[in-house]
């Protein structure tokens, strides 16, 4: 049986580390493509890519491509656009998915079990078999704004953002979240007096940290890459998010640069918010086992 | 008043009968030990009074109001569970306060209860600190002062000092016993330890299968066990059991006597005894003593343990059976020796079978 020594120890670890960095560069390789070539005209961009050059921010280097994407598209409005649609859709999940999650895990009720499995149910159905009929709906349905009484929710933020409130997914991660919690706290909690609401505020959610952070970031992630519904839903510039932006730098002439110019302006937020929450991200994987 | 009620209590989950139909009466202020091996229903029982589990039929009543589809806040009850339950994310202030923060206590009155609590248990240096940097003791502490700080009519405590060391237990016990006293209030506590039972308890209640065996004061169930059951589970080491032979039988006197027990008549408390039936006859392992020569029960020595202040022998009797003596001093027996030990007829207990 192999055994471990001074001497291998050290060999050990070198390997471990190894694999890591490989592992860890190969991830990071993409970003730096796409931030190195944002700074390159298109004729450079394109003759180091048979290279590692590539990778290596040497050349023609400015910050050309960043000014004309932003003559080329609105792109401080479609970032602020995809911020508020995200942000707004983020918070309101967090709220309703553990409001959900609470009354499927503590409180005892008829039909409780059925209601949770159809509602998991729902994470096997693609988002493109609903799509067309959840348009129907939308551009049907009565909105109370600033402008009195309306029909038909097209080119509006609500409109992306109430569809992607509650999902199966979000609330699937506070169900299994919340059942690893003791239950004699919450027990505690209800002969101590507490209302369902107050040990809902007072008791779980502060404790739900890294699954907040979790959903938090799984929705961030899922609400900033939209791209179908908007298309299907914003015919304005007015609301159109970041990733239907994009569509502006494919129409008549490409320039590679400006498109790498765009990406990574708007991969900024998602580094931003991922970085904030990282920590709490990675306890609550290795605390749940659920994969991210 | 707080006194409690308990009338044909039952508790079902589905086709499983965990609790069925259960009578007790509780005083105002008495001190009441469930107790019972691991799945007796005490547990389910506490809780139900707490008003965790549904009532499934039965009638429950505190201080004479019927309180079967109360919630728990108003059921005036307080509850110390086996795992503290106190909350990790607020310090220990504010798990005390946590019940007066619930009924919108003002800041003052808080402090002052507060206070008062953490002055009875000896824990005002802790307030300030989270649970996670309080030892076991302490978080009990902490989960004893949550109970008492609103004064509630009933106290129930769930096996509460099962996750301490043995040392602590007897302290927190010792303690648990003194907050009766000085509170007065009634206290319900559920344990499987039978010393905590015996020591804690103006009247214990033995459960097995989700049924009381016996309801009376510990001294009481120690001296008149009502059956066979609690007989052998109040009491350690647990009482021997011998399956003798009636020979006799005058009025409540009965002859038994078995291969390796001399005849021997017994008062019995019950009758329906036949001569040539069976019985099993109950001596406590304190109440044997060893004689030099003659005794009643034969055996060889098969272990002996030495503890002290007493030493207790497991002895291999004639017919192959076990029988546990517990002497009052430090003896040495070679494995394999010869014993004959006496007892007192008037210390035992038979149960026809």
């Amino acid at each position: 049986m192999a055994t471990i020594t001074s001497d291998n120890h050290g060999l050990r670890l070198a390997v471990r580390y190894a694999v890591l960095v490989l592992i860890a560069v190969i991830f990071i390789f993409p970003l730096v493509f796409m931030l190195i070539s944002s700074l390159k005209p298109d004729a450079q961009l394109l003759a180091d890519t048979s290279s590692l050059k590539a990778f290596l921010p040497v050349g023609d280097i400015s910050f050309n491509n960043y000014s004309a994407a932003f003559k080329r598209a609105p792109v401080g409005l479609f970032i602020l656009n995809s911020v508020i649609v995200t942000g707004v859709t983020v918070v309101l999940s967090l709220i309703v998915c553990s409001s959900a999650a609470f009354v499927f895990v503590f409180v005892n009720w008829q039909g409780r079990d059925l209601i949770l499995t159809i509602i998991l149910a729902t994470l096997i159905v693609p988002f493109e078999t609903i799509a067309i009929p959840l348009l129907l709906i939308s551009s049907k349905l009565p909105w109370i704004g600033l402008d009195g009484l309306t029909w038909g929710w097209l080119n509006s933020y609500h409109v992306q953002i109430i569809p992607f409130v509650a999902d199966g997914l979000t609330i699937y991660l506070f169900v299994q979240y919340f059942k690893d919690l003791p239950g004699e706290l919450i027990e505690a909690a209800r002969v101590e007096g507490a209302s369902w609401f107050a040990i809902y505020r007072r008791i779980v959610m502060p404790l739900a940290g890294p699954v907040l952070a979790t959903a938090a970031i799984l929705k961030f992630l899922a609400m900033y890459n939209q791209y179908l519904w908007p298309l299907m839903v914003v015919q304005e510039e007015g609301y159109r998010p970041v990733m239907v932006g994009l569509q502006y730098f494919f129409q008549l002439n490409v320039v590679w640069g400006e498109v790498m110019a765009y990406l990574s302006l708007i991969t900024l937020p998602v580094l931003a918010f991922y970085l904030y929450l990282q920590k709490a991200f990675i306890a609550s994987i290795a605390s749940t086992g659920v994969k991210g | 008043m707080a006194a409690i009620t308990l009338k044909g209590l039952k508790k079902s989950y589905g086709t499983a009968h965990v609790i069925k139909g259960v009578d007790i009466d509780i005083d105002d202020g008495e001190f009441v030990v469930f107790v019972g091996p691991s799945g007796c229903g005490k547990s389910t029982l506490l809780r139900m009074i707490a008003g965790l589990e549904d009532i499934t039929s039965g009638e429950l009543t505190i201080s004479g109001r019927v309180v079967n589809d109360l919630p728990p806040k108003d059921r005036g009850v307080a509850m110390v569970f086996q795992s503290y339950a106190i909350f990790p994310h607020m310090t220990v202030r504010e798990n005390v306060a946590f019940g007066l923060t619930i009924a919108g206590a003002s800041k003052a009155e808080k402090e002052e209860k507060v206070g008062e609590a953490a002055r009875i248990l000896q824990m005002e240096h802790l307030l300030d600190r989270r649970p996670s940097q309080l030892s076991g003791g302490q978080r009990q502490r902490v989960a004893i002062g949550r109970a008492i700080v609103r004064k509630p009519q009933v106290f129930l405590f769930d096996e509460p000092l099962s996750n301490l060391d043995a040392a602590l237990r007897m302290d927190m016990r010792l303690e648990i016993g003194k907050l009766h006293q000085q509170l007065g209030a009634t206290m319900i506590y559920v344990t499987h330890d039978q010393v905590e039972a015996m020591t804690l308890a103006d009247k214990i209640v033995v459960l097995k299968d989700g049924l009381v065996q016996q309801i009376g004061s510990p001294m009481e169930l120690y001296h008149n066990p009502a059956n066979l059951f609690v007989a052998g589970f109040l009491g350690s080491p647990s009482m021997n059991f011998l399956d003798v032979d009636v020979k006799g039988v005058n009025g409540q006197k009965i002859l038994v006597s078995n291969a390796a027990l001399d005849p021997v008549e017994i008062t019995a408390k019950t009758t329906g005894y036949t001569v040539g039936g069976k019985a099993k006859l109950g001596v406590r392992p304190q109440y044997l003593t060893p004689v030099e020569s003659g005794g009643m029960l034969h055996g060889s020595v098969a272990l002996t343990e030495r503890l002290g202040a007493e030493t207790v022998v497991e002895l291999t009797m004639k017919d192959g059976n076990r029988l546990i003596a517990a002497l009052a001093r430090d003896a040495v027996f070679p494995i394999g020796a010869e014993l004959g030990l006496t007892f007192d007829p008037a210390q035992t207990h038979i149960f026809a079978l």
